[in-house]
This record gives structure tokens, sequence and C-alpha cells, in this order.
């Protein structure tokens, strides 16, 4: 410990901080514009030049570490006289467009010059102009205004892994851009807006749309992963404008992901449902809400009573808050309908855990890990910010492992991989889990086969790592949860953890699937192909579901779709009813940690639209249910958290099932869900829909062996067929991939394909 | 010389050249073999188009971004075509003293063009260089960034130019 005196405040501050570090812990702001907590220190701006006693000539702050007895101004005239300087050199080059400036308001030049700045300039020369660059659909530059901080440029290469911006040029040429014609395709690009002190990087879907002190700023937590960002909604007219990170830094540190940010536009889109609707003789016809629940409450009577109460399911996306899958649950169970399913994209009927799953253990937890597993993921593409924990744990020497039918790049050093066929994933597990047990000595538990499983020096490696250490994670990912044997590497998984001593984890796709599975939203039947009677459908559509979806809703008596969209389900539903996205309810998401997360409805429903708690607690009355008098969704939330959630976690297998290696052979599909196609919101948000990773969601990916086998060539066309079906997807090259391994997506663009063998020919 | 539909490549002397200057910075680090990988390159291709500076970063491994960062702030490296013979010459105060300018002017009227400015033939290029560390053997110039040429007076600047092919 070292002790340091700040404008005449004694502290004592750990060895090897900076002025700047030992300034922000009592509060002593200096001015700065490079300086940023997470990033490394650049130096370059001089906006934070202090007094130091002894020191002939002012230092900057962010740069200068704390040595014992140092004695720091801040605010000394030498001190304000340097930060004056550099402010007015600043100033030279920036142009005085603030008026029509995006960043105008929340801009730190801006705020800086006026406590440092002079009222005139002494620079009459001409003033640099730099060209504007492309840097993607989500990020508008304005090159002129740079004051080159550098902190984008720290970004992508520190936080994201990534340096897809540079500084070419030398002295006053100097411009931030990306390699020529190359965009930022990051899934974290959207970070950089905030990050720049001055408007050179701003949002390009918010651009000239609001000024920012006309926006009013209200919290809220995001709905499209697992992770649950705090989320700063800002609001103007009674309309979403745009969405920032709320600091947290147990779960999104400082940053947001592209998905949570640019979403929003979806909110706004001329594609939301506004009055609830019927199907009356092949007619759209807009009803009151009174009117469309009593045939919903009419309907659901009738097929229970004629067909039973199995005959009815209800599919809800892990999107949906708690209280509204709780009063859904509640409602049903009146009728005695219990089949409820909110993994819907669950490939294993089989797959059960014993109480909700979760990510085992603290997101901080995790990233604290000494060696880390990860089974059957794309992290990057699944959890955006999760990656970018993990990244920066590896660089505080977490070892990170992978098992995964792809080799695609973490941005991070990987410490060991296994990449195997999609179809051998559990194979890949059984390899590791056989090694692990020779190493330590431990019996793998009776029903895992380990008759002829091969351990290959990857495994091996893989399993000397995660035996070894002391605190050890293991996560299965998307790909891992969604595989047709989830179950089985699952169970797996489960031994491999038991023999290792690691902590499973779930990552969970959806940003309440923890919260769903507590509520029971989980039958272990597959009731798409059950081919229901009627479904009640929430917040999901077709693109969340499995191939037979849209068969079996047309073929379905009934169907009512609980939507704030009215383009998808009108081709299938017969009644819809306009319910509000995350931004116009209160409710609570459980994030992948388990950790219940409450929000207010930011903005009011748009038209008639109603929070689905509130339809469902009315829907409930008109069944003539009891304890339905909820009064606000903290009442309902009551009712389904009432104790510890820990004992509500458990991410055992519920079962055990069966594990055995199978051999398989020839060509396999790589089915996984694309970043931007997720869920309701993210398919509707344009921005984000003209990203380079969108457009991959309508592409085939293989090694150049298997393309060439097929007379495939990248930049081509490719026909697929597969489950009876075909469509014609853009062909790629992915040089990570296996031999006979096709990567088609699971999205919009390949919703026709089903399961099962797959063939593809040159189109 | 580069036609630019189509994507330069590293030769396999280049390619051994910029291995031996990887071989000197640790493994994590291949970064730092920027600035020679470049210069290697350059050598074969006599310029740094866009596309060479992306093969380059590709073959040491960065991003190219951080490969044109060091391209674009050194200027010896030359960002647009030059021609067979790139002729610096130093204008900084101690050559221009001991008749630097003289010795760029003598040049700008054999050759007939200006600085930054290549002959119709493609056969020279003149530059406006910054000091080359040879201040005592002034007016000096550099051919092709590689060889230093002293006491650059008009009648040695004529034997240069004979010699240059």
């Amino acid at each position: 410990m070292l002790e340091i005196e700040i404008d005449g405040k004694k502290l004592t501050v750990p060895t090897g901080s900076t002025v700047m570090d030992a300034a922000n812990s009592i509060g002593v702001h200096i001015p700065h514009f490079c300086y940023h907590k997470k990033l490394s220190i650049a130096a370059n701006c001089r906006m934070c030049l202090v007094q130091v006693e002894k020191a002939p000539k002012p230092l900057p702050a962010c740069a200068t570490p704390v040595t014992d007895g140092m004695k720091v101004y801040t605010h000394s005239d030498m001190a304000v006289k340097a930060q004056k300087g550099v402010m007015e050199f600043l100033l030279i080059n920036h142009p005085l467009d603030c008026p029509i400036c995006d960043q105008g308001g929340e801009c730190q030049l801006q705020d800086l010059a006026v406590g440092y700045g002079q009222s005139g300039s002494r620079y009459e020369e001409e003033k640099r102009v730099v060209a504007n660059k492309n840097l993607g659909p989500l990020i508008s530059t304005d090159m002129t205004r740079c004051i080159h901080c550098s902190r984008c440029v720290r970004f992508t290469e520190e936080i994201a892994g990534y340096q897809e911006l540079g500084m070419p040029g030398r002295g006053e040429h100097t411009e931030v851009m990306s390699f020529i014609g190359k965009t930022v395709n990051s899934e974290i690009s959207g970070n950089v807006i905030d990050l720049c002190p001055v408007g050179a990087l701003t949002s390009k879907p918010f651009r000239y749309s609001a000024r920012t002190w006309e926006l009013s700023r209200r919290k809220s937590v995001g709905a499209h992963d697992g992770l649950g960002a705090n989320l700063v909604v800002q609001v103007k007219n009674n309309q979403v404008m745009r969405v920032l990170p709320l600091e947290n830094e147990a779960i999104n540190e400082c940053w947001l992901s592209d998905r949570d940010r640019f979403s929003y536009e979806a909110l706004n889109s001329a594609a939301r449902l506004t009055q609830p609707m019927v199907k009356d003789g092949g007619q759209w016809k807009v009803v009151g809400w009174q009117e469309a629940l009593e045939l919903v409450a009419t309907k659901l009577k009738g097929i229970t009573a004629s067909h039973g109460a199995d005959s009815v399911a209800a599919i809800a996306s892990p999107n949906s808050t708690l209280e509204e899958l709780y009063l859904l649950r509640k409602s049903l169970a009146g009728l005695d309908i219990r089949n409820l399913e909110a993994r819907t994209r669950l490939g294993d009927v089989r797959f059960e855990t014993k109480a909700a799953g979760w990510l085992g253990q603290s997101i901080v937890d995790l990233a604290a890990s000494e060696s880390l597993l990860l089974i059957g993921s794309t992290l990057r593409k699944e959890q955006p910010l999760l990656a970018q924990r993990l990244r920066q744990s590896v660089k505080k020497g977490l070892k990170l492992a992978l098992i995964n039918p792809h080799d695609d790049e973490l941005l991070c050093a990987v410490a060991g991989k296994l990449v195997v066929r999609p179809d051998q994933l559990v194979e890949g597990v059984l390899a590791v889990l056989k090694a692990a047990a020779d190493i330590t000595g431990k019996a793998v538990p009776a029903d895992i086969d380990l008759a002829g499983v091969e351990v290959s020096t990857e495994a091996r490696a893989l399993a000397e790592l995660i035996v070894a250490g002391e605190k050890k994670s293991l996560v299965l990912g998307n790909i891992a949860l969604q595989h047709e044997r989830a179950a089985e590497l699952h169970a797996a998984a489960a031994a491999l953890a038991e023999i290792a001593g690691a902590t499973l984890g779930l990552l969970r796709d959806g940003a309440n699937s923890v919260g769903a599975d507590i509520v029971g939203f989980a039958t272990n039947k597959d009731l798409i192909t059950a081919n229901k009677k009627a479904y009640v459908l929430l917040h999901s559509e077709l693109a969340d579901l499995k191939q037979g979806a849209k068969a079996a809703f047309e073929g379905a008596e009934f169907v009512v779709a609980m939507t704030s969209f009215a383009d998808e389900a009108r081709d299938y539903a017969d009644v819809l009813l306009p319910v509000s996205p995350f931004s116009e309810t209160s409710g609570t998401f459980v994030n992948m940690e388990g950790k219940p997360q409450s929000f207010n409805g930011v903005v009011r429903p748009l038209g008639e639209t109603r929070p689905a708690w509130k339809v469902l607690r009315v829907l409930g009355n008109i069944l003539g249910l009891n304890g339905f008098d909820y009064d606000s969704s903290e009442a309902v939330r009551g009712d389904v958290l009432n104790g510890d959630i820990a004992k509500v976690l458990d991410n055992t297998p519920a079962k055990a099932v069966a594990v055995k290696a199978q051999a398989t052979a020839g060509l396999v599909r790589l089915a996984e869900v694309p970043l931007y196609e997720t869920d309701a919101l993210v398919r509707r948000a344009p921005s984000l829909q003209a990203t380079v990773d969108a457009e991959s969601a309508a592409q085939l990916r293989a090694n150049a062996a298997t393309l060439a086998s097929f007379g495939l060539v990248a930049g081509g066309n490719a026909c697929v067929q597969q489950g009876g079906a075909s469509v014609t997807l853009a062909v790629a090259e992915d040089a990570g991939l296996p031999d006979q391994v096709v990567r088609v997506p699971f999205g919009r663009a390949t919703l026709a394909l089903g399961s099962g063998a797959i063939e593809v020919i040159k189109a | 010389m580069v036609t630019s539909n189509q994507a330069p490549t590293l030769s396999a002397e280049s390619q051994a050249q910029i291995d031996r200057e990887l071989a000197k910075y640790p493994a994590d680090q291949r970064r730092s073999a920027l600035m020679s990988a470049l210069r290697i390159a350059q050598v074969e291709h006599r310029w740094l188009s866009n596309e060479l500076i992306a093969v380059v970063a590709d073959y040491v491994g960065v991003p190219p971004i951080a490969a044109m960062e060091v391209a674009t702030f050194y200027n010896m490296f030359d960002r647009a075509p030059v021609g067979r013979h790139k002729i610096t010459v130093c204008t900084n105060l101690p050559c221009a003293l001991s008749g630097g300018y003289k010795a760029a002017d003598y040049l700008k009227q054999k050759l007939g063009i200006g600085f930054n400015e290549t002959t119709a033939d493609g056969k020279f290029t003149l530059k406006e260089g910054e000091c080359m560390g040879a201040c005592g053997y002034a007016p000096v110039l550099l051919v092709n960034n590689h060889s230093m040429c002293n006491h650059m007076t008009p009648d040695a600047i004529d034997k240069k130019l004979a010699e240059l092919e």
C-alpha cells in the first residue's frame, strides 16, 4: 500500500495504482478523454495532466504510477493551465458543429470545453477535414470530429478481441478507420458509440432522431439472451428511441451486445399488432378485448371438453416474463391443460434437469474459474457479452477449452480443443470422460457405456486440463442443449463434471429460460409433431420452433397467438391478441445465473396492446377461476418466487439416460440459431438484419473439401434438401468445419427444412 | 508489378526472409515483425498496395488494419506505384545548407519531373526525404531505400543516373 495526497486529502492505495485510480477512489474528478477503466492506458489525449510535487512538468494522471508520499494537485494553477492548453490544441481541429452533432448534450469534449476551453480560438488557419468511413449499418461516422483518443481502436483489439479499427497515418494525417472496404462486424461493436468521447462515432439507427435532453432514461433488462444485461432505455413521446447499457459489474459490466442495443427498432415496427383480431370465416376482424378473450375461453373450454385437456398445448418464448408464464400456466391449469413448453428449440425430449437448469454458479464465479470446458457452443453469437468476459479472464489465466462441431474463433487463446462432427458431439465428450476416468481412477456411472470409445490426444489433453486445479467449470452451450442427443450429452457432461470435480453449467438461450423452468414450462413431449387440437402461443413464432410447426398450427382446430406482431401469426392463428413486448410491461427475467431481475414498462403499450400478464389475469377471470385478482406484476412474482431461488435450481439429470457411442457417417448438418434470428424482436430490427452476421444466416458453409465434393464454390448457390423440403442458399467456405459437415443455420431462410438425412446439390 | 485485379503473392524467398524476421520475436508477439515483413514485401513488389498489405498481415497473423497502421506511418513505405529507381533527396537543414536543394533541382531538371513524380518511361521516381544521418557527406540521396549516395554534385548525379538501368 502506498500513501498519496491528492488536493490535500491523504489516502492509501494499492501498489501499482495510477494517480487516476487514486483520484477516482476518493471522487476527485480529473478531466480525461482517452482514459477508460476497462481499456489499456494510452495517455495520448493529455487532458488528465496534473501537478505532482517535485516533478518539473505536469504529468498525465492516467499513466503516472503512485509513489509513496506523492503529493498531487489536480486543480492547481499549473494543472489547470496545462489542461487548458491541451483543450486549446484539441479544439484547433475540432469542428464547431455541436448544433448538428448527435453527441451534443452528452459529449465529453463539449462538457470539458465549458470548464477548460476559451470563449474564442486563436487558431485562424484552415481546419482539418477527414472523410467519413462506412463502418456498417450500426455505427455512423463524422471523422472530422475525432480527437484521436483511440478508445474505439483499443476496444476492438482488447475487448472485442480483434482489431477492426486502427489509426493509419501519422501526425495530423492520422485517421481512425477500418481496413479499406471493411466494416466493423463485431457482435459487440455498438459499444464504441458509448466509448467515443466526441461525436465521431454515433449510432446510425438513432441518428438525427432526438436530442439527449429530450429523452427520459428508464431502466430495463435485456430480453434476448440469458445474461440479462441491464439497460437504460431512452424514451421520447412514448417511443423507445435508443438503448444504452446500465453499468452492472456483475452482469454486463459497462457493455452491451449489439443485439440488446439495436433490437429496439422492432418495437416501433409497422408490423406491430395493435388490436385484438379474430378470424371470422377466413377474414380477419378487429374485435374488443372482452370479445376476443371470451372467444378464447369458450374455444379452449369446448376443445378440452370434447377432446380432453391433453389436446391443448401452450408454447411460450423463453423471452416471456416470469409473470406471463406463471399466469399462463395458472389459467390453463384451470382447464387441466398441462402441456407447456418454453424450450422451443429443444432437440431431445429426454433432456430433463432435476430443477431449473442454470449456469451452476454466478457469472462472476464462472469467469473466475481456473479452467473451463465449453461443450457445443458458438459462444460469441449465443452470449456475446459472456464471451467478452471470458476473453478477459483468459488474459488473466483462465484455461478455456472447447468441444465443438466447428472451429469458430473465440478471439482469445484457447488451451485445448476437440473439433468433432455435430453428430459425434456425444462421442467427443465420452472420449474426454474416458480419459478423465483413466487419469483419476474414478468410475463412471453404469448407464454410460464407454466401450468402443477411442481417446484421441486432444481428448486426453482436455481431460488433463479439466481434472487439474481447484476451480473448474463445465458448460453446455446452445448447440449441445439443442442437440438431438442432448440428454446423452447432459448425462456424459454431468459424469465428467462429477469425476473432474467441476461445476456443471447450462448456457440457456432465452432471457427467462431459467424462469420458465421454475414456472414449469417443460413437458418432455414433442408438442409440435403431436398435432394438438389447439395451441396457445405466447411471443413464440415459427422461426422459434421446429419444422412442422406451421402444418401443426394450420391443422389445429384453434390457435390463439399472444404476440406483438401482426405479420406472421395471421397465416395460421384464429385469434391474435396484441401483448406487450418487454418494453411495455412490468415483469421479471431470471437470468442464467438464477438472478431474478424485475423491470417496469418503459413506454405505454402501443394501441390496444396490453401486458400479457394482465391479459391472462382477465382470461383467468373469464374462465371463472379463483386466484386471479392480482393488481400488480409484483404480486404475481411473489407467488412464483416465494423462497430461496437456489432451491429450485439444479442441473443434475432428472433421470438416468443410457449413453453409448455411436458410429456416424455421411453428410451431416450443423444447425444453430444465428445471432440475429433468436427472437421476434431481433428478426424485425432492420439495422441488425443488415449486418454481416445476419447475412450469414442464409448461407450454407462447409470446408473446401466438402464444397468441392458437391461441386460447390464459395459465392455460388446450393440447393439443400432435408425432411422433404428444399431451400436455396448462398455458399461460403468455413475452413474450421470437419469434412462432410454443412453448416446450415436454423432461421427464417431455412425454416422449411426438417431433420434427418440432408442432401446438397449445386444450384 | 502488381496488377490491380489479381491478389498479390509473396515469393518463397520473401516468405523465407519474413520467417527469419518472425523468428526474432516471441511467438505471441508476431506483430513485432510487421515492419520488416512490409519492407521485404516492398522490395519484392516495389510498392505496398492495400491488397499486398492484407497479404503481409495475413502472413504475419495480425489484422490487416494493424499492418496498414505501420505501412502508413513510415515514409519509406511506398503506398503508390514508383518507378524502377526511387531517388530520395534529403532536404533537411544540414543538406539544404550544403547543396541539397541544388541536387534536387538538378535532378528535377535532368529527369523532367518534380517531387513525388515518375518519369514517363517508369524508370525514375523523385522523392523528398528526411535526414539520413549522413550530414557530413551532404548532399545525400537514397536509391531505392537501400543504397546511400554521398556528395551528390551534378557530376556525381550524372554518373549515378548512368549506372541505374
